[in-house]
Formats: C-alpha cells, sequence, structure tokens
C-alpha cells in the first residue's frame, strides 16, 4: 500500500450543542481520489476544512505527512471588486510558483488566454479552472476540491472530472473531493465516503452505490439528480432497510 | 533657523503621503476605513493622557492609537454586535471621553483645533524626523512582507493553507496602521485622517491594473495632494489640513473622469 498522506483519527465536533462530526475516521493515501459525498449540512465542507487546519476538532487527531503540501480549490472565493489583478498576478502569489510552472499549467487546462484578464471579468467556469491551477501549483501531496465542478456547464463538468485522475498521475498526489454530483464522481474515485454528520458507509464505488446507507441517504434511483432528495427522515443508523425508506426521501 | 517655512510641513505630508497610499490601499482591499477613523478619533484619548502625565505628546499619540488596536482587534473579532457598531460604539466614545478629560485637565492648553483638523503649518524639525522614522519603518515592512500580506487579504484561508502566518500578518498591517493614523494626525487632523488613507487609493484604483501599480499610484496621488494642498493654502490662506484633502478629492474626481473616457474607447 502506498503511504499515508493524512490520517484523522475520531474527529469530534459540536457547533452551538449540535453535534456537527461525529467519530470520524479517514486515511487518505498518495495515489488515491477519495470523494465524500452527503447531503447538504451534512458535514463535508466542515470536515474538509477542520482537515485543512481551518478549523479545530473539539476531540480527535489528525496526523499528516511531515511537510505536507496541500492544494486547496475552494467551493467559492469571491475577489474585492477594489483590487486590480490578472490572473497572472492572482496565481504569482501562489507560494514557491515560477512563472515556467504557471504558464505550464494555464496550458495543461487549456485557459493560457486567461493569463492577462482581469480576475473580475472571468466566468464562473473560467475562475473554478484558475483556482485549480493555483491548487496544483502548490506541487500538493494532497489535493483538496471542495465542490470543484459548481458554476460550470456540463460539458466543462465532464472535463473536469477527467482532469481530476490525470492530474493525479501527473502529480503522484493524494485527492480528497467533496461533491454532491454522484454519477460523474463515481467514475473518477477510488474510495467514496459517505458522510451525514458520521461516516455512513464507505468503499469502492460500486460497493457504496449498492451500500442500504448510501441508499438511505440518497434514495434507490442513484441515477436521478440528488438535489431533488431531501433528507428529512431521523437519521441514527445506517443499518435500516432501506426497501421501507427510499419512498419517503422524494419530496 | 536658515531653512524656508514651508520645508518642514512639506517633508512631513510628502513623506506620510508616500506610505499612506500602499498602507491605505490595504485599508480599502480589506475594508478597514472605519477601522481607520476609530483610531483617529481614539487617539485623542492619547492626547489626553500625555498631557495629564507629561510625556512627549508625539509618543503619547502613537502609544495610545498602538494600544487601541491592540484591544480593537480580539475585541472586532469576538463581538456579537455588528463591526461596524461596535467601532461606531467605540469611535465616538473615545472622542468624546478625549474631549470632556481635557477639558477637565486643569491649567492646559492644547490646541483642539489643531488636533482635529490638524496643524500641517505647526509642524517642526522633530516631528519630521518622528515621521520620517515611521516612513522608512512602514515603508519597509510593506515592502518586505508585500506578497504576503497581499495573499493574506485575498483570502485569509488560502493564506493559512500556503503556511503564511495569517494573525501576525494581520496584526502588523494593523499596527502599521496604527501608527501612521497616530503621525497624519499632525498633517490632516483627527477628523481628515482617513481621507488621506482612502481618496489617493481609490483615485489610483481606476487607473491601476495590479496591486502594485494601485499602491504606488496612491502614493503619487497623495503626494501630489500634499504639493497642491499646501500651495492653495499659501496662495489663498486656506487651512493646510483641509486643503490638502480638498487636492486629493479633485484628483480622485479626475481619476474617474479618466476611467470613463479609457471606458468610452474601448467599447
Amino acid at each position: 500500500m502506498s503511504e499515508a498522506v493524512l490520517r484523522a483519527q475520531g474527529l469530534n465536533l459540536a457547533r452551538r450543542h449540535k453535534s456537527v462530526l461525529t467519530d470520524i475516521h479517514l486515511e487518505v493515501r498518495r495515489g488515491q481520489i477519495i470523494t465524500l459525498i452527503g447531503p447538504n449540512g451534512c458535514g463535508k465542507s466542515t470536515l474538509i476544512r477542520v482537515l485543512l487546519g481551518l478549523e479545530q476538532a473539539d476531540s480527535g487527531t489528525i496526523e499528516r505527512k511531515s511537510g505536507l503540501h496541500i492544494g486547496y480549490m475552494p467551493q467559492k472565493l469571491s475577489l474585492d471588486q477594489r483590487m486590480p489583478l490578472t490572473v497572472e498576478d492572482f496565481l504569482r502569489l501562489t507560494r514557491h510558483a515560477t512563472r515556467a510552472d504557471i504558464s505550464y499549467w494555464l496550458q495543461r487546462l487549456n485557459i493560457e488566454v486567461l493569463a492577462p484578464l482581469s480576475v473580475h471579468d472571468l466566468s464562473g467556469g473560467e475562475w473554478q479552472r484558475v483556482l485549480l491551477v493555483r491548487a496544483v501549483l502548490m506541487k500538493p501531496d494532497l489535493l483538496v476540491l471542495d465542490e470543484p465542478v459548481q458554476g460550470v456547464d456540463v460539458q466543462g463538468q465532464m472535463e473536469l472530472y477527467n482532469l481530476i485522475p490525470q492530474l493525479r498521475d501527473e502529480l503522484n498526489c493524494a485527492v480528497l473531493m467533496v461533491s454532491h454530483d454522484l454519477h460523474l464522481v463515481m467514475a473518477a474515485t477510488d474510495e467514496v465516503i459517505c458522510l451525514n454528520g458520521h461516516v455512513c458507509c464507505s468503499g469502492h464505488p460500486d460497493s457504496v452505490s449498492v451500500d442500504p446507507a448510501y441508499l438511505q441517504l440518497f434514495g434507490a434511483r442513484g441515477a436521478a439528480p440528488i438535489a431533488h432528495y431531501t433528507h428529512h427522515h431521523d437519521h441514527q443508523h445506517c443499518d435500516h432497510d432501506h426497501h421501507l425508506h427510499t419512498g419517503e426521501q422524494n419530496d | 533657523m536658515t531653512d524656508a517655512w514651508w520645508l518642514m510641513p512639506l517633508l512631513a505630508g510628502l513623506l506620510l503621503a508616500s506610505v499612506a497610499g500602499p498602507l491605505g490601499s490595504f485599508v480599502v482591499w480589506k475594508r478597514m476605513a472605519f477601522f481607520g477613523d476609530t483610531l483617529a478619533h481614539g487617539a485623542l484619548l492619547g492626547i489626553t493622557f500625555g498631557v495629564l502625565t507629561d510625556i512627549n505628546l508625539t509618543l503619547a499619540l502613537i502609544l495610545g492609537s498602538l494600544l487601541l488596536a491592540l484591544v480593537l482587534l480580539p475585541l472586532e473579532q469576538r463581538s456579537r454586535l455588528a463591526s461596524d457598531t461596535l467601532l461606531g460604539i467605540v469611535s465616538h466614545s473615545t472622542l468624546a471621553i478625549g474631549l470632556v478629560t481635557l477639558s477637565l485637565a486643569q491649567g492646559v492648553r492644547v490646541d483642539l483645533m489643531g488636533y482635529l483638523f490638524g496643524d500641517l503649518l505647526a509642524v517642526a524639525e522633530a516631528d519630521v524626523s518622528w515621521i520620517a522614522i515611521a516612513a522608512v519603518l512602514t515603508g519597509g515592512l510593506l515592502f518586505w512582507q508585500w506578497r504576503a500580506l497581499l495573499a493574506v487579504t485575498i483570502s485569509p484561508e488560502l493564506a493559512s493553507i500556503d503556511g503564511h502566518p495569517v494573525k501576525r500578518l494581520n496584526l502588523l498591517l494593523i499596527l502599521l496602521l496604527a501608527l501612521i493614523v497616530a503621525l497624519a494626525m499632525k498633517v490632516v487632523g483627527i477628523l481628515l485622517v482617513s481621507a488621506l488613507l482612502i481618496i489617493p487609493p481609490a483615485a489610483a484604483r481606476s487607473v491601476a491594473r495590479s496591486p502594485a501599480q494601485m499602491a504606488l499610484t496612491a502614493s503619487l496621488v497623495g503626494m501630489a495632494s500634499v504639493m497642491l494642498g499646501l500651495w492653495a493654502s499659501f496662495r489663498w490662506d486656506t487651512p493646510a489640513g483641509p486643503s490638502v484633502v480638498v487636492s486629493a478629492t479633485l484628483l480622485f474626481a479626475l481619476s474617474l473622469v479618466v476611467q470613463e473616457v479609457r471606458e468610452r474607447k474601448r467599447a
């Protein structure tokens, strides 16, 4: 097995007396693509923030490989209009990024034309790609992508998801990704972790997609867009019989 | 004194304007204008303190301003009150307390108008030395930490993941702001300090294409305002501080025209 770059054990976090994360165990190994899925408000983004060290868990441990480089692509980053900034200047601010690296990755992601443009003039999809370039410029051991395809058109989403395994191979890094688009993710991921405050189930996409807990969360018709489902049952355990519940989840 | 009377005021103004450009750009980017205002208002307490303890007034001013910044920073981050409400309370209450205590201090005559609106023409050699030291220190630190400060301004979270010491960089910026605000009071006065920090960067924004360009242009706009203001003050016998601010405002208006013309050409 390849080396673990990040290992979290027994993470717990409560906000205003409400438990957000419960006993989370997670291991990310080099070369692996792990996807966190789960309904809105299930703690995906919070878990990412804790793993990145932006927030403290109440208990539990996080071990990082020493000298771990993390490339992080946030879900959203809005820049203040009052700062004049070109894409190239923005990328130049990444630590240790050389001009050669920047022009290589801009070309690699097919956005070299954006370099001289103002960051305020980009479309959502273009900006997502610039943020991805910024993340890979860190020469990461671990690439963390929070909803990488938000605001990207369908064609672009496919391209981005196809790109992720390529980036993993090229950078020889681990990828930890948050998504709620199951189908696109399933094809490009080694392990899926289904999160709803706690880890409901995890494993290879094929086994997760038939896991009762997964079906409990997302409904049997995995083919339908999950945004249409609300997670409103009283979720205590993952091992109920999904056949009894799937009907309830359809709003 | 063999020097011309206008030399010290001019030097003080130019030195301040040169660092107020880049520092003010951060104030604009980070939306800290009100914070700077509050520091200026609170600085009057520093003067009261200086009068009461009989220490050097400039030193008292700087210490008061730095102390207020150190108290405000954690308060602002933790408070449940909206930031502008909190700053509004501190800003006006410190100004009021300063005015009240100054009037109570017996047998002390302080040129209140001078502190409120600045008295550039009363600037002496000692003041210029203070300002020069502060300007070199501020300019040097901003230049040295420029990229890190920009990274933190753009996104504290990304900067933190990149390994920048976000808290320390924010503290640095706040302390430099407090220092320059305290010294700029001599030039433009408590009520107009933030004008010197905000207007030149705002004028620079319309013509600049990068953060560094904006900071440098703001310095130039600020220095031009100081020269214009002093000249106007001499020519028409107007108060120097407000004349500097009026000049900056005119340059800002001019920058809007330049921007408008540029955009029409492009369209």
